[in-house]
């Protein structure tokens, strides 16, 4: 059961206190889209084995939605930060380039 | 036979005895005793039969290890079967019985099975029994289940009468395992300043020190073990606890603890077991090792036991396995056993050591107490069927086909060798190394399973970490390397110095003789405990299962209760030497928790019965209860299905509640009903977004039906919208919705249109709402007083605010039912007193409560769609013939993109229409429409299926609604249903709406 913290306000948590929301930074794509981007944001979904980029809503807490980025081999957490974003925070990245030099970004 | 010797006995206490029975037996051990330590100290050897031959097995081990003494313990509620005999504490009043045997355990009619074992070898579940299927199962299958398995699970009626609990804890360091390794790991880490937690599975501290002869600062064991437990139990930042295992390592920290606390003393004024929710910061395995069988044949004989365990029963509670004892082994440590019994006065027929020389400083002293030792033998085969009576030796590089003599016993001490216990290690990714020196698995200090900040958490020490000599000096280093890490300030003293006698590792020799015939293969045991056999595993790695864990499921090698604690590394030597790799290149099965077996009640706790889920309860709940209400679920509610007068059927009282609202009034506990407040500058423009029609255009004081649903396009709930003012929505979804669809609009809103500027809020629990439904709910309502609710005061879909009988109210003119109908909405507090009022004043007019069951009834009538009957996360609201409430204006709404998919423009699809049966029955909920004919699959081909289906009282039969591939089109057109059985049901496609379809009634 991993262990979490919210950037809203700040508790560190167990995992059941929080509800996991799939892959973060999916770009919408409404009426008019091509087949293509439609899929790719309902379906396509990256499930990588290390970094990645994921949703969480500190249910049990807040109530507020946040953004993980975690290892999902190791199980290690980068960091984590405020949802109103569409791509991870510069210090996040340095973070996880710093511990995995051979990263090659999230795309 | 085993017997209790005169003397000794570290752990019991012969001025106490204690009364047991097993099969009914009476029996008496001594306090201090294990179950398993007072069967044998009875002579009680043959304790249960085995999982496929119903051979007859004995005791093993003396520990978590047990593969075969396995029992049901207790009577009745208290029932529970597979119970290890030897973690097992005797007390006064036990009541154990054996498993596994029919009709008794003496005399066993399935031991036939034992004559034929090419019968059963590994895969026969899947080779054999296979023609004619038909035979499967009502022949094959009962018999194996019967012949097949270990313990009976309790009475379906039982009911566990204990009390079971759950803790959440902290700490830096945990300590796993109260052996001296762990002792001294915990004394370093809490002198180091940390705050530790020390779990001991067993009853006592010290682990096997002093049975194995270790001396720490020139003294036995015994008094280090109890100073240090002393000292441990003075500190406070330092909590330490027996009986309590350590049974899973899990993400970032996270450990289950088992702690048993009355087995051993049953009180109900306590609970049975804890179940330890700890996080630790850093956690130390000094979970110590275990003792590996050998595979000769007939090493499953009771009376064949580990040359530990047999030294354990010596050492710590005076019981000798025998008279004279056979010690075989491949390794210096077994010599320790044939020392102990011949100083406890047991005698000691040799040690057959398959190594070609023994010369170290334990098998030198053996030979100087006149211990006959026999170098580069082995065991060819145990003489006798129900217990030892002799066995034959040879040479170990033979292939046994002939004896160089035979001597005479009643039991066997076998060592193969020791396995650290890796098991919590393992659990959350640490990875294990091959030791070519002590020929085990043990904890790679180098890859260790990571925590949140990437580093390892876990430490291993003492035996556990493959160090099988002097421990102490290694435990404190790991502690202080564990408590820095957790940056602890002080210096601890140095640790005391533990000497063992130098003992030579463990020569490869995982089967005797090494060339071994056929006929003895068959015969040696690998997994006791599911009757896995040598030849069994190298005719799985014959027949192409090379990976381990195919291997493993095959031949279940490794699997039940004891999870291979005894026959994993053995099983992998000889699949790697059948494969001719070695065995790293086999690798383990994978480690899971628990390490071993932990109760259900530790895992449920405190959840069950009443407080296994909370209970959410409407301010009207209690009126609901004392008046007949038979309760549905939904959601974490109670909803009243309907209420029933004494007397009456379910049936009955929906009619009658269905009639009443029709022809004079009902009244509807709709508190349920989600209530979220939507406000601020964007909230209209949320709305848009959140709904297929437009919200942002409605006007205060007025209410509009809407759809919500996901981005594919399917419908998710429904529900009217009523604005309050120009900034405020009060959005109503349905009853299992609210939770729900407040956490849609919070993801969107907190998610991707960060910047709009809306609030929600959600008041599902502040008000009580109340339905008042019927001809005469105007009329009832007027009673009160206070506010205009005629026709033109109150229009059809409109709202007001105001005192209606000097309650404060929100008076909603909606119907889900088509008649007139007001929703009134009071605070929470209010509800029961403007529900009592409203059942007061109504009396002379007919006034009846109606359940949920009344209202399903009268929205299908009236063709209205039910979210989760019509709906079940395929439907887009076009298959429902929703179109007019999908706007065709707004640039965007979620789901408006998903609906564009061909597949959802499709004209085929099953679409919304009323079904009414030819002969007036209930059509069967969910039936599916049949069309003459198959597909290509030769299935029958389908073209509908019913939703929603009732007996309807206003009309006096069965109606349905369902959904028809292109059923607006079909009208008139009878279809064919499903039934029971083969049977069809003929039904004609209707409306869907069959009450007031001009509306005039709601509308009044």
């Amino acid at each position: 059961m991993l262990m979490l913290t919210c950037p809203c306000c700040g508790i560190t948590a167990e995992e059941t206190e929080f509800a996991p929301g799939g892959e973060a930074h999916l770009k919408r794509f409404g009426p008019g889209s091509s087949d293509g981007d439609y899929e790719s944001y309902m379906f396509q979904r990256k499930n990588p084995r290390g970094v990645h980029f994921e949703r969480w809503r500190h249910a049990y807490g807040c109530g507020k939605w946040f953004l993980a980025a975690r290892d999902t081999m190791t199980l290690e957490v980068f960091g984590t930060y405020p949802a109103q974003t569409t791509q991870p925070p510069p210090e996040i990245i340095a973070k996880i380039k710093q511990k995995r030099p051979e990263w090659e970004g999230s795309q | 036979m085993s017997h209790r010797l005169a003397k000794g006995g570290r752990l019991i206490n012969r001025a106490h005895e204690q009364k047991f029975t097993f099969n009914g037996k009476p029996m008496r051990g001594l306090k201090g005793d294990t179950l398993a330590a007072s069967l044998l100290a009875n002579g009680q050897m043959l304790l249960g039969r085995s999982f496929k031959y119903h051979r007859p097995r004995g005791v093993v081990a003396s520990g978590a290890e047990e593969p075969n003494a396995l029992v049901g313990l207790g009577r009745g509620d208290s029932y529970e079967p597979n119970q290890r005999t030897t973690t097992t504490d005797l007390f006064d009043g036990l009541v154990a019985e054996s498993q596994n045997h029919w009709p008794s355990l003496n005399f066993d009619l399935l031991a036939l099975n034992n004559l034929v074992p090419q019968f059963l070898t590994a895969g026969f579940y899947y080779k054999t029994f296979i023609q004619p299927r038909a035979f499967w199962k009502h022949v094959y299958e009962p018999i194996i289940r019967h012949s097949a398995g270990l313990g009976k699970a309790p009475k379906q009626d039982a009911r566990d009468p204990d009390r079971y609990e759950q803790i959440y804890a902290f700490c830096d360091v945990l300590v796993i395992g109260g052996g001296i390794a762990g002792l001294q790991a915990a004394l370093t880490a809490a002198q180091a300043g940390a705050k530790v937690a020390l779990w001991e599975q067993t009853a006592h501290w010290g682990g096997r020190a002093p049975v194995d002869m270790v001396e720490i600062d020139g003294q036995p064991a015994d008094i280090w073990i109890k100073t240090t437990v002393k000292t441990l139990e003075s500190m406070d930042n330092v909590q330490l606890r027996l009986r309590c295992m350590g049974a899973g390592v899990h993400d970032h920290g996270y450990v289950l603890g088992y702690e048993r606390i009355t087995d051993h003393a049953p009180d109900p004024a306590s609970p049975r077991h804890r179940l330890w929710r700890m996080r630790a910061g850093q956690i130390i395995t000094a979970t110590g090792a275990i003792e590996r069988p050998l595979s000769f044949a007939g090493n499953d004989v009771p009376g064949v036991m580990l040359a530990s365990a047999m030294r354990d029963y010596v050492v710590n509670y005076a019981v000798a396995p025998g008279h004279e004892v056979v010690v075989v082994t491949n390794n210096d440590d077994a010599y320790r056993t044939a020392i102990t019994l011949r100083k406890a006065g047991v005698g000691v027929a040799a040690v057959v050591d398959a190594r070609a020389q023994a010369t170290g400083a334990l098998p030198e002293q053996a030979r100087a107490m006149g211990i006959r030792v026999l170098t580069g033998k082995g065991i060819r085969k145990v003489k006798g069927r129900g217990h030892v009576n002799g066995v034959e030796i040879c040479r170990i590089d033979s292939k046994g086909t002939a004896y160089t003599e035979k001597l005479d016993c009643d039991a066997i001490a076998m060592s193969g060798g020791w396995s650290p216990v890796v098991h919590l290690w393992s659990h959350c990714g640490g990875k294990l190394l091959w030791d070519e020196v002590g020929n085990f698995f043990r904890p790679d200090p180098d890859r260790p399973p990571l925590g949140a900040d990437g580093a390892g958490f876990v430490h291993a020490c003492g035996s556990a970490a493959g160090a099988m000599g002097a421990v102490l000096a290694e435990a404190h280093a790991t502690a202080l390397k564990a408590a820095q890490a957790l940056r602890a300030a002080s210096t601890p003293p140095a640790p005391a110095d533990d000497r063992v006698a130098d003992a030579a590792p463990m020569e490869a020799v995982w089967m005797m003789p090494r060339n071994a015939e056929y006929d003895l293969r068959m015969k040696m045991w690998l997994d006791f405990q599911n009757d896995v056999k040598v030849a069994d595993v190298q005719l799985a790695a014959r027949e192409g299962f090379q990976s381990v864990e195919h291997a493993k499921r095959y031949t279940t090698l490794g699997m039940a209760t004891d999870q291979g604690k005894l026959s994993n590394i053995n099983g992998l030597a000889i699949l790697s030497d059948a494969l001719g790799q070695p065995i790293p290149a086999t690798g383990t099965t994978t480690f899971r928790p628990p390490y071993t077996p932990i109760s259900l009640g530790a895992i449920a706790g405190e959840a069950r019965g009443a407080v296994f889920q909370p209970l959410r309860r409407t301010p009207l709940h209690d009126w609901h209860e004392g008046n007949g209400a038979d309760w549905e679920p939904v959601g974490h509610w109670r909803r009243p299905y309907t209420y029933r007068r004494s007397g009456e059927s379910r049936h009955d009282a929906v009619n009658r509640e269905v009639i009443n609202t029709r022809q004079n009034i009902g009244l509807l506990d709709a508190s349920t009903l989600g209530k979220i407040l939507v406000s601020g500058p964007d909230a209209g423009r949320f709305l848009d977004m959140l709904y297929t029609n437009m919200m942002s255009t409605l006007k205060p004081g007025k209410c509009r039906y809407g759809l919500m649903c996901n981005e594919n396009g399917f419908l998710m709930d429904d529900g009217v919208v009523a604005r309050i003012d120009e900034q405020s929505f009060l959005v109503h979804t349905t009853s299992g919705g609210a939770d729900h669809i407040h956490a849609w609009m919070e993801d969107w809103l907190q998610c991707e249109w960060w910047d709009w500027k809306v609030h929600t809020l959600n008041l599902t629990e502040q008000f009580a709402q109340i339905a008042v439904v019927g001809p005469k709910a105007r009329q009832l309502l007027e009673r009160l007083g206070g506010m205009d609710l005629s026709r033109e005061g109150l229009p059809f879909m409109d709202w007001r605010e105001g005192t209606l009988g000097g309650f404060s109210a929100r008076v909603f003119r909606i119907s889900f039912s088509g008649e007139l109908s007001f929703e009134v909405a009071v605070p929470a507090s209010q509800g029961r007193a403007f529900w009592d009022r409203l059942l007061a004043e109504g009396q002379d007019l007919g006034i009846m409560p109606y359940g949920t069951e009344a209202l399903h009834i009268l929205r299908a009538e009236k063709g209205f769609i039910m979210i989760g009957d019509e709906t079940d996360g395929t439907v887009i609201p076009q298959d429902l013939c929703l179109n007019w409430a999908i706007s065709k204006k707004k640039a965007d709404f979620l789901g408006k993109r998903g609906m564009e998919r061909a597949a959802m423009t499709d004209p085929n699809r099953w679409t919304l229409v009323g079904l009414e049966t030819l002969d007036g029955s209930v059509l069967p909920h969910g039936a599916l429409a049949v069309r003459a004919g198959k597909n290509a699959n030769k299935q029958a081909i389908t073209e509908g299926r019913v939703t929603s289906t009732y007996f309807s009282a206003t009309f006096g039969r069965g109606i349905a609604m369902g959904l028809v591939e292109r059923g607006p089109e079909r009208m008139g057109e009878v279809i064919s249903f499903a039934g029971a059985g083969n049977t069809r049901i003929a039904a004609r496609i209707v409306d869907p709406v069959l009450y007031d379809k001009e509306g005039e009634k709601q509308n009044v």
